[in-house]
């Protein structure tokens, strides 16, 4: 397979694991006394450290790839937390069901959806992933296992464990709430906007009449053009086309420096919004390259080189967002780095399920860098500072550097999570963030 | 439509090949230890497209139940047009070398009643004139080497009985396929250093094992390049293969 277990995304760090036990059995509890402290691993698209855990325990959960049960009628589904959303569409898209939210890789497990509590396209319609689970087991390292829904018995282990990161235990299985399409295709429009003001009003505009938002920027244009990007919207439609092959590229080798800098930076970001079809009125998309446009290219996080790569994704709040963003551009282009693809979205107001949980009411913002080491990192701590001030967070899966003072202060409620953390589990992720914060990083 | 019987379905390689069948919209049957594991399996199935599956908790081992197995097998969901024998151990071959009892036990499950079922299969096929008979042999069986000669010697077994076994019933048309995989990343294996060019997944085993089931491929290697690995090893002459430590 190709991507190896206790592997993360981003390809930094690289971690050493004590073990990798593999689960592949619902009925039988791993051994989770004897040994190192266990974190689940489900198919590695987080990016950072947050599904490594250094001299620890992996528990692969692959094996764990079984459907259970749907109904037809309800679209409700219950499978094992191994099953990739890739898995459920093949299975449900032909009788008329999709995902209910669904990150920008379909190669993600319905465990890994629920501990990092997932967003889409349509957040400001459907919220995040937590909303359309119903139900999942939890198995704790005492041997325990709890039927964890919204508002039952074991409400608080389900809202630590939406967002949970994987460590308040093993989700085995879990039942989701589908939603009804009809059909694999989308229709709806692709705008240039020229600035952040223009963004937030065709964000206002649209996402009332649309189910999916999402705008590319080109965070290599500076001056008037600073903040100039391509909306795109759309909506689920019951139309036909030529389906696009299924067959993927894929990126057969690490080269051995990043194929990502300055220069292919500015040429791509120029071409991309210079193409004809960033504005198109009536646009038409099969499913997987409106949600899944770079899985068709399989192992593409090889061509950051081998040292890797950052993600920057952070939520800023509403008001103070136009500036934050302006900041933050100014800061990428300042320091010469740039960022190959840039994606912003406007979040909805609904309140996320996960004590821990990322999305929250604002602009999200993601961003790639090339792992250059310092200079990097320094960026990334200029742009937490922006964060911070605006009262912003930072999305874990997608970290591999914020302070324990930042995650702190973007988790609040991270001591009351504390409480539900597995004995027996732990991630590099939580151990960097949980550090005691001194006063002089404060 | 195809009836598939599959015994050991509960392996890794097994399901993944399952599940190719459920896709085409063959009806299966599956035998296997534990109850709770194959009604999992089914119902994983059936979703995947399979029309009917049953499931029968047994163990392979008990050679005196393996007629009542089959006939139970018919009875459920009609003529077997295809067997798969997916069951196995992979032997603790220090453990071998010191207990005469555990080596024998291993031989008996990765040989011999793997034999005696390919008989009775053999038997009822032949007066048919029709069917197939997969089993799933190993590479290791290629040539005996230290690391695993005991579970190397049983899956040669097992090579050998088919090669003569498939010339046997050529004549009554039908097909026997011995399955040589190489390494798997499964739970069977858990104790391996995995990664790196020579793994291949279950779901990628099981496809290559699905096909050469419906196409009646006599010898099937999975991934291929293992045809080449094993005509190397087993063109080393002894007095050199004697002091390798393979």
């Amino acid at each position: 397979m190709p991507t190896v277990p206790g592997s993360s995304w981003g390809r930094w760090p690289r971690h050493a694991h004590a073990q990798c036990v593999p689960v592949s059995d619902r009925f039988r509890a791993p051994d989770f006394a004897d040994g190192a402290p266990c974190l689940p691993w489900g198919n590695g698209r987080s990016y950072g450290d947050s599904c490594q855990n250094a001299d620890g325990r992996l528990l692969l959960t692959q094996g764990l790839d079984r459907f259970i049960a749907f109904d037809l009628d309800t679209g409700v589904l219950e499978c094992e937390a191994g099953v990739q959303l890739a898995d459920i569409i093949d299975l449900v898209l032909p009788k008329g069901w999709f995902v209910p939210v669904t990150p920008g890789t379909r190669f993600v497990t319905v465990g890994g959806a629920i501990a990092n509590d997932v967003h889409g396209k349509n957040h400001h319609r459907a919220g995040s992933f937590g909303h359309h689970v119903t139900g999942f087991e939890l198995l704790r390292s005492d041997g325990s296992t709890r039927w964890c829904t919204a508002d039952g018995q074991h409400a608080a282990w389900f809202a630590a464990t939406i967002g949970g990161l994987g460590l308040t235990g093993l989700i085995r299985r879990a039942r989701l709430q589908l939603r009804r399409v009809p059909g694999a295709w989308l229709t709806g429009q692709s705008h240039r906007f020229g600035n952040l003001a223009e963004f937030f009003a065709l964000s206002r505009e649209s996402d009332r009449d649309y189910e999916y938002t999402v705008s590319w920027l080109d965070c290599t244009a500076r001056g008037d053009a600073l903040g100039r990007g391509v909306f795109m919207r759309g909506n689920h439609a019951p139309i036909e086309g030529r389906v696009p092959r299924e067959r993927a590229l894929r990126v057969p080798v690490t080269p051995p420096v990043s194929l990502i800098n300055r220069l292919s930076l500015q040429a791509f970001n120029r071409l991309y919004y210079a193409r004809p079809s960033a504005r198109c009125d009536a646009a038409t998309w099969h499913y997987r390259p409106f949600f899944y446009p770079l899985d068709s290219v399989l192992e593409w996080n090889r061509i950051y080189g081998p040292r890797g790569f950052f993600q920057y994704q952070c939520v800023v709040p509403p008001e103070p967002a136009q500036d934050a963003l302006t900041g933050m551009i100014d800061a990428i282009a300042r320091s010469g780095s740039g960022s190959f693809l840039a994606v912003l979205k406007m979040f909805g107001e609904r309140p996320s399920a996960g004590l821990l949980s990322f999305p929250r009411p604002g602009a999200t913002l993601a961003l790639d860098f090339p792992n250059q080491g310092e200079d990097t990192l320094r960026l990334l701590e200029r742009l937490d500072e922006i964060t911070r001030a605006a009262g912003g967070a930072v999305y874990p899966a997608k970290d591999a550097r914020m302070s324990a003072a930042s995650f702190q202060q973007y988790f609040p409620r991270w001591r009351e999570f504390g409480a539900f953390v597995d004995p027996r589990f732990s991630s590099s992720f939580w151990r960097r963030v949980t550090e005691p914060v001194s006063c002089k990083e404060s | 439509m195809q009836r598939v019987l599959i015994i050991g379905a509960t392996s890794a390689i097994a399901e993944a090949t399952a599940r190719e069948f459920a896709r085409r919209g063959d009806r299966l049957f599956l035998v296997g230890r534990r109850a709770d594991a194959l009604e999992a399996i089914a119902s994983d199935l059936r979703l995947r497209g399979a029309p009917q599956v049953e499931i029968r908790a047994q163990d392979a081992n008990d050679r005196s139940a393996h007629e009542t197995m089959i006939d139970a097998a018919e009875a459920a969901i009609g003529e077997i047009d295809s067997a798969l024998i997916a069951y196995g151990t992979l032997s603790d071959q220090a453990a071998c070398e010191r207990s005469v009892d555990q080596m024998l036990a291993e031989f008996d499950t990765n040989a011999l009643s793997q034999m005696a079922l390919m008989t009775r299969l053999a038997n009822r096929f032949e007066a048919r004139r029709r069917g197939t008979i997969a089993v799933i042999s190993s590479v290791a069986g290629d040539r005996g080497r230290r690391s695993n000669y005991v579970y190397g010697s049983a899956k040669a077994a097992v090579s050998a009985f088919t090669s003569g076994l498939r010339q046997r019933l050529y004549r009554s048309g039908v097909t026997v396929v011995t399955i040589k995989p190489g390494f798997v990343d499964t739970p069977m294996t858990a104790g391996f250093k995995k990664g790196g060019p020579l793994w291949a997944s279950p779901a990628d085993v099981g496809g290559a094992i699905a096909r050469a089931m419906i196409s009646g491929r006599p010898v099937a290697y999975t991934p291929w390049f293992w045809w080449a690995i094993m005509q190397i090893i087993r063109n080393i002459p002894e007095t050199l293969f004697r002091r390798l430590s393979l």
